[in-house]
């Protein structure tokens, strides 16, 4: 059991070889001490704690491929030669090798609570917040008193929503959002109409944009709030922020964008997009996980009703300790991605380009699902559908490859996607559909890898399908009776 | 849930319920598979096609492209109503797979008599199939029953195009 997770965080390391600290840290496995004692010895301590005995480690850790043979391991029933290769960026990212230089100190030395007003750990850790504030501020042009950190983008999605309208609940009673926005969205708003409100969900046109004279139809004077994702996460549809914000701007209606999978993708202005609320998440822009953040507009003021009661931390908005290594990790991300977004872009570009053309030189029927122009899409999302071949059965052959079905959310349900079924993707065509997420540490080889796999599988799959040999024997299958089922 | 009404609503046949049943909206856990069912899946038996137009051969095509899963199981049967061979083309997900690959196992060298008697629950078993996969051996039972109403149809109708013309040569000789 713990062989994968040992191979996948090996293979992570030599990645970030480069970042020396790091490997060299956790490269010697299972030494907490050693940590300390380099924490240690990195550090004058005014009073030294006692030396920690040596603890002899786990026998399940001890030696794990006394275990379980090289060549074998299995989780779930799948027989595994190794960790597969991840091509599932949108589900989430690896650390960055620079996040985590940022953020080991805080977890080894300067671990104060950022809100400790009476010693030095409680002050140095409060700078280091701060400047994370200032970071994610900077990828955003926003000012750093309008970020709250939260725990991720579903609890900023909560809090926009659920706040923005108790706040205003008085005057608004209406939602807008749109049928592919995310669960979290999604489920708020579902929460708000059972308690009064009215929620409008428009529909989206069939490579997943939004239609701009039904959004602005659909504004009412009562209209609080305009929730619309900015990048989709299953399909990587890009939405035009610009003009949803002048819109919203126009009817002095507030607009809220899910931005956890467009934050340090895509250039994102709060002001030049007129955008009021903003859920980012760390986990999508290579951060920690369990961090995320919420912009809330300062002029014109955007008020809300917090969720949580507590100490009144961050603004009274978001009670609770801020998590100091995650929000510097955070802080990191943001800074590392603004540097390098341009680079990032033109690596996911080719790396795309590279996997849909080599999919599409040996494959037929293959569609890609969304916008078809790059200037629509985060081109690092390809969602594909693989006519006549089932995506679970797919997925299982895959086992190589860290991929998804549908969101990570929805892929316990057998269900197809609603967000493509939202597209009007026909339902035998959502049955097919994979989505391969390429990211700022996908190799080239890693793409040829997951070309070739996939090729053989689908391939493989389609001379068991009954329906493919229907189409080459130049049946339609639309015109059969379907016995259903 | 929209997917699993529609399904039901346009559901005619007998075991049509297990749409409604087995594929409403819950979450079910990712639950591991059962080695028989990767086994079945990474080498299926008896993939391939007969010619369904032959005189022999009983071809049963089950499921719906849009509920995920499509079976084509076939069986060659001899004067005797032997089945002395079997094969499947598949669409749908391992557990479909692997339920169709045991269905043609299983019902060769049967009788078309014998065969119609295997229950879905025996196949469900052999793979430990969890209660949201319990469709697909519900279907393999299905494409069983449906290939050898296709052949015995085919027999029919080849019997009763058979007999006037037997009648007519006796007419003749007499």
């Amino acid at each position: 059991m713990t062989q994968p997770l040992g191979r996948a965080g090996a293979r992570l390391l030599a990645r970030f070889a480069k970042s020396s600290s790091v490997a060299e840290c956790s490269g010697a496995a299972g030494t907490a001490p050693k940590v300390l004692a380099a924490a240690q010895a990195g550090r004058q301590f005014s009073a030294l704690p006692e030396p920690i005995e040596d603890v002899p480690p786990h026998p399940a850790t001890a030696n794990p491929a006394a275990a379980i043979p090289e060549e074998l391991m299995e989780m779930k029933g799948i027989k595994l030669s190794g960790a597969p290769l991840y091509l599932d960026m949108q589900a989430t990212t690896p650390l960055d090798p620079r996040v985590i230089d940022a953020m080991m100190p805080l977890m080894t030395e300067q671990y104060g609570n950022p809100h400790s007003r009476t010693h030095m750990y409680g002050w140095e850790s409060e700078d280091l917040v701060e400047g994370a504030r200032l970071q994610v501020a900077a990828l955003i042009g926003a000012d750093p008193k309008e970020i709250i950190f939260t725990s991720g983008a579903t609890e900023s999605n909560n809090l926009a929503l659920k706040g923005v309208a108790n706040f205003y609940s008085g005057k608004k009673k209406h939602i807008i959002t749109t049928q592919t926005d995310h669960k979290c969205v999604l489920d708020s708003a579902r929460y708000l109409s059972q308690r009064g409100f009215e929620v409008t969900y428009l529909p989206v046109k069939p490579d997943g944009l939004l239609d701009l004279e039904l959004l602005e139809q659909a504004i009412r004077p009562d209209t609080a709030i305009v929730s619309v994702m900015m990048v989709n996460n299953e399909i990587g549809t890009l939405q035009p922020m610009k003009e949803i914000g002048a819109i919203c701007r126009k009817h002095k209606v507030f607009f809220h964008t899910d931005a956890a999978q467009g934050i340090g993708k895509v250039p994102v202005n709060v002001n030049e997009m007129n955008i009021d609320l903003m859920s980012i998440s760390a986990h999508k822009l290579y951060g920690p996980k369990g961090i995320g953040a919420i912009y809330i507009r300062r002029r014109p003021r955007v008020r809300l009703e917090a969720q949580m009661s507590g100490g009144g931390q961050e603004r009274g908005i978001r009670s609770g300790t801020v998590p100091a290594p995650l929000a510097v990790g955070f802080g990191k991300a943001c800074e590392v991605a603004r540097q390098e977004m341009a680079v990032d872009t033109a690596h996911i570009k080719k790396l795309a380009d590279r996997l849909y053309n080599g999919l599409n030189d040996q494959l037929q029927h293959i569609v890609l699902n969304g916008p078809q122009d790059q200037k629509q899409r985060y081109v690092g999302n390809l969602n594909l559908s693989f006519a006549y071949v089932e995506g679970e059965s797919l997925l299982m052959g895959l086992k190589d490859l860290a991929v998804s079905s549908g969101s990570a959310c929805t892929s316990a349900s057998l269900e197809p996607s609603y967000v493509l079924r939202a597209l009007g993707v026909e339902e035998d065509m959502a049955h097919t559909s994979l989505r391969f997420g390429i990211g700022r540490f996908t190799t080239e080889a890693e793409v040829d890898r997951a070309i070739a796999l996939t090729v053989q599988h689908v391939s493989k799959l389609r001379e068991m399908s009954p329906l493919w040999e229907m189409v080459q024997e130049g049946i339609d299958i639309k015109t059969i009776q379907w016995s259903q089922h | 849930m929209l997917q699993s009404l529609r399904c039901a609503a346009g559901a005619l046949r007998e075991s049509s319920a297990a749409c409604q049943l087995v594929r409403p909206a819950v979450a079910a856990a990712q639950r591991p598979y059962h080695k028989n069912v990767v086994d079945h899946y990474e080498n299926p038996r008896n993939v391939g096609s007969f010619g369904k137009n032959d005189a022999d051969v009983g071809t049963g095509l089950v499921g719906a492209p849009a509920c995920g899963d499509v079976m084509k199981l076939q069986i060659k049967v001899d004067e005797a109503g032997n089945i002395t061979d079997s094969c499947f083309k598949t669409f749908g997900c391992g557990s479909a797979i692997a339920s169709s690959s045991v269905a043609t196992e299983w019902i060769k060298g049967k009788t078309i008599e014998e065969v119609v008697s295997i229950k879905n629950s025996d196949i469900a078993k052999h793979l430990s199939l969890p209660p949201v996969k319990l469709h697909c051996s519900m279907l393999a039972e299905d494409a069983i029953k449906a290939a050898v109403k296709d052949v015995q149809a085919k027999r029919a109708a080849a019997g009763q195009a058979a007999s006037p013309a037997a009648d007519e040569k006796l007419a003749a000789s007499a």
